[in-house]
This record gives C-alpha cells, sequence and structure tokens, in this order.
C-alpha cells in the first residue's frame, strides 16, 4: 500500500507502471483497477482556466492511509496506490490516481470505485477554480453522474 | 499549554487567519467563539480536532489542534 501527495503534474500511467515494478506482486494479480481524475476546462457551464488545490498536509495523509487499510480490510486486495495533486493545476492534468491490484477482477474494480468515493468525501482537499469573472472556491463534490 | 487553531480554503479567507492558537476552551464550539471573536458560524463548516472529524460539542484540551473547514471537494 502507498499514498502520496505530490506538489507536481505527474505521469499516473508511468506511476503505475512503477509502483508495479517496485511491488513483490508480480505474478500474483489478475486484476488491476485505476481510476484517474483529471481538471476539466469547465463546470457549471463556465470556463475553467486553472485550479489551485489546497489540503490539510496531516490530516489528509492520515485519512489517505485510513482508506486504503480501510479497503485492505473489505476487499482481498494486494497492493493499492493513491496519489493527490494538490497546488497550481492545469485543465488536462491529473488530480487523482486510485490503483487496486487483486487476483481478481472484482475486488479491484468494487475497491477502486470504494476508494475514489470515500476519498472526495472524506479527505481534507479544497478546490480553487479561476474563471474568466474570478476566482472562486468549489463549494461541492459533483455527484459522478 | 494552549490550542492550535486551523482554518482552510474559503473559511481562511472568511475569517482572515489560517493559524492562531488560544490559551482554553472547553468544546470545539469555544474554540470557535474564542478564535473568531464569536464569528457567525456557517451553516456546513466542519471541525477536526487531533485530525479526525468532530462535533462542535466535543471536548478539547491543553495541547490539541483544531481545525475547522467548509467541505472537502478533492478527487
Amino acid at each position: 500500500m502507498s499514498s502520496h501527495i505530490e506538489q507536481q503534474t505527474f505521469d499516473p500511467w508511468l506511476a503505475i507502471v512503477n509502483h508495479q515494478q517496485q511491488s513483490d506482486i508480480s505474478k500474483q494479480f489478475g486484476a488491476t483497477a485505476t481510476f484517474i481524475g483529471s481538471m476539466r476546462d469547465f463546470n457549471d457551464d463556465a470556463n475553467v482556466s486553472h485550479m489551485v488545490l489546497e489540503h490539510y498536509p496531516a490530516m489528509t495523509q492520515r485519512y489517505l492511509n485510513q482508506l486504503e487499510h480501510e479497503a485492505k480490510q473489505r476487499w482481498n486486495l494486494l497492493d493499492t496506490l493513491i496519489i493527490h495533486r494538490v497546488g497550481d493545476i492545469n485543465p488536462a492534468e491529473p488530480i487523482v490516481l486510485i490503483a487496486c491490484w487483486s487476483a481478481h477482477r472484482r475486488a479491484a474494480l468494487d475497491a477502486c470505485s470504494w476508494l475514489i468515493e470515500e476519498l472526495k468525501h472524506q479527505a481534507p482537499f479544497w478546490k480553487k477554480e479561476t474563471r474568466k469573472n474570478g476566482e472562486r472556491w468549489v463549494e461541492n463534490n459533483t455527484n459522478g453522474l | 499549554m494552549s490550542i492550535q487553531v486551523k482554518f482552510f480554503a474559503s473559511l481562511r479567507e472568511t475569517i482572515g487567519v489560517g493559524d492562531t492558537t488560544i490559551n482554553h476552551a472547553a468544546s470545539a464550539g469555544d474554540v470557535w467563539d474564542l478564535a473568531t471573536n464569536k464569528a457567525e458560524r456557517p451553516i456546513n463548516v466542519l471541525v477536526a480536532i487531533n485530525l479526525e472529524y468532530a462535533q462542535f460539542n466535543s471536548p478539547v484540551q491543553d495541547g490539541d489542534e483544531v481545525a475547522f473547514f467548509p467541505p472537502v471537494t478533492g478527487g
């Protein structure tokens, strides 16, 4: 299990490959489920040119660790990886990566889905968008649909 | 000893301070009143004591870290 905060943009696909190569689960996993959340250039029908992601560092890391532990208790997972950006973010850049490895597909798929929903509702991150008419704090998560 | 108080995101901008300390309080609600000079509390404000979500009537003690912030919007 591994989770960390990134201050700079990162390549989520490379992070998955690197994590897989460094872990000792090769030849054990039959399923890898991933979620990558990226910045859109719109929100609520308005153009968004830039975003700043703030967090509460100590509490964020504590929650990411707790979520990984709970996921591993709920599902038969071999490994998990969570990376979340903070700081200045531009459209198309990744914000969050969640990857779950398991022997069979259902555990990895269900855990990955659960982890992103829990993260969005518990981990203390806040987005501030820059729009044509100024900056605004995002007040609610989208419903995901 | 004292209580460390933190405000994040839009709440930090509204209150005008990110970090402060107070000498003594009985509950998280008292911490809010003392740290903000009894500013009106937004209905959706969340509170954490020592990095765990708590309630405004949760007790606090010297040495605690109490944080106030708006609903989270990560991911």
